[in-house]
């Protein structure tokens, strides 16, 4: 009786707690002196987390309304709230879950890769870490999302610089650098947005922006906060040109990190300049006044291309899979360049109000997808790098003789992620497809699966590098991973291929999602 | 004149946009790695000056509440830029304790000097 009590107690009180548990988890991580320690209260935090995301994900797709969290019980305009709505909720519970799946890989991965001393603040960084992220995905307030975005970025930094070479102290280096001009170039968006409306509140910014459009003299000052807002948020996603911190940080960074990083941090931010874009700016602004979608569709499929070839001709695993990772980044953008784009009439033969924009939905799915396909990938990478302490193709050719259950996970989701039938990669490609289609845009269809052939080319020849080759001298001593390391790289490989043939997790929610950004519009 | 006056009417803008530049510039243009951090801080700091120039009024006081004070600035915007300070001091600690981790890493703290000293970029 007193437990349900308690849960009854607690419950409204579950969206702050996604941002509490993680950032108290992390003082106490900071104080243990064991490593294992340290990891063994992430791994309960990670999992608390991941069930809360769940339970507010639950109970917004039941109810269909969002959940308003007022701060100190103060009212929307003048205190902070938390709102948790579909997409939000959708992508809150990605996040918590790719964390809580990677942590029992962490243990023995960070033991082999960290120094002794070094291990317990590594928890302590990763926990802030996702409290921030949390926080940015969670927060319904501009300045509040920018003072989260800071609280992930400069965990992110740590994290970075803990790895074994020291040129991942470089590459932290130069992502605090290209970070921070990210967030301030973000915060003075935001401040126009302030001294224009008077409020920090995306939904009463939203609804206040109005009148400043309709004045020709503010307009440019909205133009302007527009501007800013997309590039800093847009350095922190690493959309195309914006992207060079990213090869770095992910090479250099230990195993788990990189994993963690690639799987949610690029897709907290993603998420910040959809709410900008959808929810603040709306989409009829960034269409009449800047080519917005325009800008973000080219640069979409510059990154899906010219961040393929990068992956094609590089001789270093991971850093090949940071290059995917630009291009990945380029399909979800691409989808959320579409959505902002008017839907043809012809096509739709629903009324749109009703049904979901499929670019829109694609660009979530892919979120999801990613998500979980590049955490396979970099667990697996780092399940060999715990055996043989290298990712250089010389060093892992002929690896999957003797590491055959990791290869094969690392085979699965390489094929997700080229888009096979089949696999979840194929879903979240198919959508960005019809999205295309619906606007009108032809030839992006062909773009999409032209590009996929390239991601053909550098899986291949990895999968080539990995299972044909002669072993190298460390790939013939090594072992298969062990447990710790195989459940978690496995239920994700798994789930790549389970998410390719029941949709109903992913694209349901995605499409519910981009009902509520862009169905109502038009 | 026009010019003139708008420059003497709106000067904290001014200073806020050749600051921004300025800090931006340094960052991208110095070797150094501490004076880009320099660059950064600079950067961030002009953040402050356009909060907070809209926000104060010419003899506005504290928000207190007392009949003998009728004019008020805005304290929100302090409020928030005493946040961004925080954050900026701690961006700032942070990149300083990285480019001491450098410097003792690879003895130097020249960016070029650090690329010609990993040229293999495995």
């Amino acid at each position: 009786m007193s437990a349900m009590t308690f849960l009854n107690a607690v419950e409204p009180h579950l969206p702050i707690l996604l941002i509490i548990v993680p950032l108290f988890g992390a003082l106490m991580a900071t104080f243990m002196r064991s490593g294992t320690v340290a990891w063994f209260i992430s791994l309960v935090v990670s999992v608390l987390v991941a069930l809360i995301a769940w339970k507010l994900l639950n109970t917004i797709l039941s109810t269909g309304t969002p959940i308003i969290y007022k701060i100190g019980n103060w009212e929307a305009p003048i205190g902070i709230v938390y709102k948790v709505d579909q997409l939000s909720g959708f992508v809150l519970l990605v996040i918590a879950a790719i964390a809580a799946v990677m942590m029992p890989f962490a243990r023995r991965s960070i033991a082999a890769e960290i120094k002794q001393r070094a291990q317990p603040w590594y928890y302590a960084m990763y926990l802030l870490c996702l409290a921030g992220l949390m926080g940015i995905v969670i927060t319904g307030d501009a300045f509040n999302a920018f003072v989260f975005l800071e609280i992930s970025s400069l965990a992110t930094y740590v994290l970075i610089a803990l790895g074994r070479h020291r040129r991942a102290l470089l590459a932290a280096y130069q992502y605090l650098i290209m970070g921070t001009i990210g967030a301030t170039l973000y915060v003075i968006g935001i401040g126009l947005l302030y001294v224009l409306t008077g409020t920090l509140n995306f939904d009463d910014i939203a609804s206040r922006l109005g009148p400043a459009l309709a004045d020709p003299e503010r307009r440019n000052a909205v133009m302007a906060a527009l501007g800013f807002a997309f590039v800093g948020v847009s350095l922190k996603l690493a959309l195309f040109p914006m992207h060079v911190w990213l090869p770095n940080a992910y090479t250099y960074a230990p195993s788990v990190a990189t994993a963690f990083l690639a799987g949610t941090a690029t897709k907290a931010a993603i998420y910040l300049l959809i709410r900008l874009l959808f929810t603040v700016f709306g989409v009829s602004i960034s269409i009449e006044t800047l080519p917005v979608p325009q800008v973000l569709i080219v640069l979409s499929i510059a990154a899906m291309f010219l961040a393929s070839f990068s992956a094609v001709f590089e001789n270093n695993a991971k850093r090949m899979l940071a290059y995917s990772s630009i291009a990945q980044v380029g399909y979800i953008m691409l989808g959320v360049g579409l959505a902002c784009l008017p839907v043809l009439a012809a096509t739709t033969d629903a009324s749109p109000a009703t049904t979901p924009n499929n670019g829109m939905t694609a660009g979530l799915v892919h979120i999801a997808n990613h998500a979980i396909m590049k955490a396979a990938l970099f667990l697996a990478l780092g399940a060999v790098y715990y055996r043989i302490g290298s990712v250089l193709y010389k060093d892992i050719a002929g690896i999957g003789r003797t590491m055959p259950l990791t290869m094969l996970a690392f085979g699965i989701a390489g094929l997700g992620l080229m888009g096979t039938p089949g696999t979840a990669g194929f879903i979240s490609k198919w959508y960005l497809a019809l999205g295309a289609i619906d606007t009108g845009w032809y030839s992006i269809v062909f773009l999409i699966v032209a590009s996929s052939l390239i991601s053909l080319i550098y899986i291949g020849r990895i999968t080539e590098v990995v299972w044909f080759r002669e072993p190298s001298a460390a790939a013939a001593q090594a072992k298969e991973a062990p447990l710790s390391m195989l459940v978690p790289l496995w239920i994700l490989a798994l789930l790549t291929i389970y998410l390719g043939l029941d949709t109903r997790a992913t694209v349901d929610v995605a499409a519910e999602a981009a009902k509520v950004l862009v169905g109502g519009i038009r | 004149m026009q010019a003139l006056e708008t420059l003497a009417t709106h000067y904290n803008y001014f200073i806020t946009i050749v600051l921004m530049i300025s800090g931006l510039f340094i960052v991208i243009a110095r070797g150094n790695l501490i004076k880009k951090l320099v660059g950064l801080s600079l950067f961030q700091t002009s953040v402050y000056l356009l909060y907070l120039t809209p926000a104060k009024i010419l003899g506005g006081t504290a928000p207190i509440y007392n009949p003998a004070y009728k004019v008020y600035s805005n304290p929100l915007p302090h409020v928030l830029m005493l946040t961004a300070i925080v954050v900026g001091v701690a961006t700032i600690a942070l990149g300083l304790a990285l480019v001491v981790r450098i410097k003792e890493a690879y003895g130097t703290i020249e960016e070029d000097e650090i690329f010609s000293k990993d040229p293999d970029s495995e």
